[in-house]
């Protein structure tokens, strides 16, 4: 089942400031309603590459990206992107919980209330139309145990039906266990991409198999 | 002597001293304001806060213009001087952050700080008072906004830029615009530290004399 896909990773290189080459000529297709993994060792640029599809690294002056990343066949990096309303189509779910200075009840409404619609009265309607269409996930379950994980976990496959997601993880067990798709990085390059049970059983790269297999990382 | 023995006295020893020094420090405090108490008290009665002082030798009066002259200058002094530095702290920590005019502001901000303000006082005497020849209360609130402004503008930045990245990250995630993420999240997380820095500036304006000598009409 090959969906459509909701992104094109074309040959981007990303560099932090001081000219730090973080993403080198990383080319991937991101399918709809699919979950892709990145998984690779510490440091290897798969929080990097994540934060590149919400434009995160704007946020720090210096930062630069060459290359492209097409959504809905749009190039996120053109200068006719509106980025708020890109980062709030592409959601994001951090390692840690960060909540907003306020009530458990605003927190949880501080999304909606963003997009709040005053045209639209029905609750649902306008619940429907905060969603993102896309979850980028860095690493959402490493500082949790083995229950709240799996509780995690059923959750994501729950929400394939409706969004998009990517997910970094440092767990492979996780990423084999969820994705449709994996991609192994190392040092800024994308080592391999392929279906997550072709990446976890005949991975066609040396350096992929000697990861998985625990040879190192 | 044991160890034990010779540790326990050295500790003694340090307490006495300590404990001793903190009285000193207290009995003058305590001093001044029993003193004021014992010979001030019969003063402080109601037509203090309601009359107008009389002329030297005169019984009776009270204080009352004094009164609600600082609390009418400290007012207008606090609604111009806050906003000017917390939008002005705003601008350093976020929208300028890292920029070498934020730099210059700050250092320039922080010599304000230290100038004396009988300086502001003269200088606002020089600016308002002379070209438009006559002294004003407005002159004596601008006088003391300067004063503030400095204070307030430091603490906003500081306060501002000890808030974590994170929190801005994750409202930037949701889509929120850079005002919306400044006025809803980061002021709500900084808002304790530069209330403080509001009411310090506060204080330290009320117990300024020098800059009014020069500005609003004194009587």
């Amino acid at each position: 089942m090959i969906a459509a896909t909701e992104f094109e990773v074309k040959v981007l290189n990303f560099y932090y400031s001081g000219n730090v080459h973080a993403l080198k000529n990383i080319t991937l297709p991101v399918y709809e309603h699919n979950i892709t993994a990145l998984i690779g060792p510490s440091g290897c640029g798969k929080t990097t590459l994540l934060r590149c599809f919400n434009r995160m690294h704007d946020l720090y002056p210096g930062n630069r990206y060459e290359g492209e990343i097409l959504f809905k066949k749009e190039n996120i990096f053109s200068e006719e992107i509106d980025v708020i309303d890109l980062r709030s189509r592409i959601g994001m779910v951090f390692q840690k919980p960060t909540p907003f200075p306020m009530s458990i009840f605003d927190n949880i409404a501080y999304g909606l209330r963003l997009k709040e619609n005053k045209k639209i009265s029905d609750l649902s309607e306008k619940v429907e139309r905060a969603l993102p269409e896309v979850l980028l996930f860095d690493e959402p379950t490493s500082a949790l145990d083995p229950i709240s994980t799996a509780k995690i976990e059923d959750l994501i496959v729950n929400l394939k039906k409706d969004v998009t997601i990517i997910i970094v993880t440092h767990n492979m067990q996780q990423a084999a266990r969820i994705s449709d798709w994996t991609g192994f990085m190392m040092l800024g390059d994308l080592i391999e991409f392929d279906q997550t049970d072709k990446i976890f059983t005949h991975p066609s790269q040396k350096l992929t198999e000697d990861y998985i297999t625990g040879r190192f990382g | 002597m044991t160890i034990e023995n010779r540790r326990k006295i050295e500790g003694f020893i340090a307490m006495t001293l300590s404990t001793l020094a903190a009285l000193l420090g207290l009995f003058w405090l305590i001093f001044i304001l029993g003193d004021v108490l014992i010979h001030g008290i019969k003063a402080l009665n109601f037509s203090l806060f309601t009359n107008d002082p009389v002329p030297a030798g005169v019984a009776g009066g009270g204080l009352r213009n004094a009164f609600v002259g600082q609390i009418m200058i400290t007012l207008c002094a606090t609604l111009i001087g806050v906003p000017i530095g917390v939008l002005g702290g705003t601008f350093l920590a976020e929208y300028a952050r890292g920029r070498k005019i934020a730099r210059i502001i700050s250092i320039l901000s922080d010599i304000m700080v230290s100038v004396p303000s009988i300086v502001i006082g003269t200088f606002i005497y020089a600016m308002l008072v002379k070209p438009l020849g006559h002294f004003s209360g407005w002159a004596g609130a601008i006088a003391l906004a300067i004063i503030m402004i400095p204070v307030v503008l430091r603490t906003t930045e500081n306060m501002l830029t000890l808030v974590p990245w994170t929190l801005r990250e994750a409202a930037f995630a949701l889509g929120a615009p850079y005002y919306k993420v400044i006025s809803q999240i980061v002021y709500r997380g900084a808002s304790a530290g530069i209330f403080t820095g509001i009411l310090l500036s506060i204080a330290r304006v009320a117990g300024e004399t020098a800059p009014l000598l020069f500005t609003p009409r004194l009587r």
